[in-house]
């Protein structure tokens, strides 16, 4: 079932030191990448249909083409390593277990940027990962892999590792472009057209680690290998992380389309001692909760989650037992997202609050039958009304729980 | 004045990264992470000498100090534990470890112990889900988390 593209070395012994990982096929794309014109990589980069794969999905090949070509300002490649959505545990295993295959991602779509300078933007909890990144780019400088004409070829390529500082939002773009800058992590407002990101006024590209950790092989192997795996509008693969109650929690490398009940009573060897699924959250904690009598036909990729009123997000799966009450999971998540607001905008800082007090309420046995009123009220001023998509996310999450296990919620106010 | 200064290692380091960032003011985050590893906590007084490196206000490294969680604006104890509260470990288990650390140290969460060994922190998710519960000791993780290796672990860190 599984297909190791991103994490065919996770398994080998010392690979994150340069000479396992050289051994192993790290760096063997840049032979190929400097015989290729910058654009050419990015068009191998768009057929590939490569999508993004920190939460929104956007097809990465055509974010690299939002940079100008022939602009007099320096163009950043910015990597986001701010892991961080409840659920989330899979750059942290490319970090750990590979990552020469992040840094030659990262030279491969530098390259093809026309960028010089590329920051991973790290959450500052992940200071071992911090470490074992910062090794492995001691070791390609050393190596002349990174620095100044790049093994020989004319290509000058800096790497700078940045570390967070414990804020959910900056794995927003903006806002770990702001935080990068110095600032508070609030998120900029959107701009009307397709514009690149902007890093000091700077056309800048964020990606995930996954995503460029992806490219080598689109580079090696052509784009028609990489879409070899996965469906017509999800190629590839993913790393999928699933928690919660299941016998085998971890990561595995996934193809687009695989059946999402296999993964979990085959692969992660179905619901911890024997008991039977409630509900399945499937894309890290800001995506609608699932019942279990929901999942029978879902199959990983983006067309299928949509299609039954959720999203795929990061591919972090939580898994919930029967036992488990779902209110209590509600209060637990919007206690996260209270705290994890930025504050910038009214609704967002205020009606995660609300929600979340509410919700406590129901929970020591005072709730009233008004009260889901209020909580879809919130919802609605929640929604639509603020700068970033934090809050939207929450408005549906919320309606998804309220909506799909309202029984649980009435059996509390009784 | 400030009498808060880097130490020669933070100065070097500063200096150092003064030449791989387009603007100084990126400097922000990394500036108040040494101050935080020099002296264990970010103080106004220190806050001042950041500002004055960055050519900012001392408000500007009071709004972004104050912003991000890992920041301590004030001293903590010498072990700090940071117990991670969001669902997965939730899920596995995470409130009875709370319940029995705080009965074990004798201080609610977001206390010091009386002696400054341990503060206790509840943490929003770490990015352990698959290997929850997990806590953060210092900048360590410690992960699948059980009572035993909970008491194990406070008997060597008591010693």
């Amino acid at each position: 079932m599984m297909v190791k593209l991103v994490s065919k070395n996770f398994e080998i012994p010392n690979a994150h030191t340069l000479e396992v990982a050289r051994n192993h096929g790290r760096y063997a794309s840049l032979e190929k990448l400097f015989t290729m014109s910058p654009d050419a990589v990015t068009a191998e980069v768009e057929k590939s249909g490569l999508r993004g794969k920190g939460g929104g999905g956007a097809a990465t090949g055509e974010k690299w083409r939002l940079i100008p070509k022939n602009s007099d300002k320096p163009v950043y490649l910015v990597i986001n390593a701010d892991e961080g959505e409840p659920g989330t545990f899979k750059d942290r295993q490319i970090l750990e277990f590979d990552p020469h295959l992040l840094l030659e991602g990262i030279i491969n779509s530098s390259y093809a940027i026309g960028a010089h300078h590329a920051y991973v933007y790290v959450r500052g909890e992940y200071v071992f990962w911090i470490n074992r990144l910062q090794d492995a780019i001691d070791e390609a400088y050393a190596a002349g892999i990174l620095g100044e004409n790049i093994l020989g070829h004319d290509y000058a390529l800096h790497v700078t590792v940045h570390k967070g500082a414990g804020a959910y939002i900056c794995g927003e773009k903006t806002a770990l472009l702001e935080s990068l800058e110095g600032k508070r992590g609030h998120p900029r407002l959107k701009p009307k057209g397709k514009e690149p990101e902007w890093f000091f006024g700077n056309p800048t590209v964020v990606n995930n680690v996954e995503t460029i950790a992806s490219v080598p092989y689109i580079i090696n192997e052509g784009y028609e290998a990489y879409r070899a795996y996965g469906t017509a509008e999800s190629p590839g693969t993913m790393l999928f992380g699933i928690s919660g109650q299941v016998e085998r929690p971890g990561v595995y490398e996934l193809p687009y389309g695989t059946s999402m009940k296999e993964v979990i009573y085959t692969l992660c060897g179905g619901i911890k001692n024997g008991k039977k699924l409630k509900a399945i959250i499937p894309g890290g904690s800001s995506v609608q909760i699932l019942r279990a009598d929901e999942i029978e036909d879902i199959t990983l990729d983006y067309e299928s989650l949509k299609a039954h009123g959720s999203s795929l997000g990061t591919g972090g799966m939580i898994v919930m037992d029967e036992e488990v009450s779902i209110p209590e999971v509600m209060k637990n998540l919007f206690e996260f997202y209270h705290h994890e607001s930025c504050g910038q905008c009214t609704p967002c800082r205020e009606g995660t609050g609300w929600v979340d007090r509410i919700l406590a309420k129901i929970l020591a046995g005072k709730g009233t039958q008004e009260d889901f009123k209020i909580i879809l009220d919130a919802c609605d001023m929640l929604n639509g009304k603020t700068i970033c998509v934090f809050a939207p996310s929450v408005a549906f999450i919320a309606q998804s729980y309220i909506q799909k296990f309202r029984e649980e919620f009435e059996a509390l106010i009784k | 004045m400030s009498t808060f200064l880097f130490n020669q290692d933070n100065e070097e380091k500063f200096s150092a990264l003064l030449e791989r960032y387009p603007d100084k003011s990126s400097l922000m985050l990394p500036s108040l992470w040494m101050v935080q590893y020099q002296e264990g906590w970010i103080s106004l007084d220190a806050m001042q000498f950041v500002a004055k490196k960055l050519g900012c206000s001392a408000m500007d490294v009071y709004s972004v100090a104050s912003f991000y969680s890992m920041f301590l604006l004030q001293p903590i104890g010498t072990h700090h534990i940071q117990l991670c509260k969001t669902l997965s470990c939730m899920l596995a288990g995470a409130k009875t470890l709370q319940e029995h650390l705080q009965n074990r140290l004798g201080i609610k969460a977001g206390e010091t112990t009386k002696d400054g060994k341990f503060t206790l922190s509840l943490v929003e998710c770490l990015g352990s889900c698959g290997t929850s519960p997990c806590m953060r000791l210092n900048d360590d993780y410690i992960e699948n988390l059980t009572l035993e290796k909970l008491d194990a672990l406070l008997e060597e860190l008591s010693k």
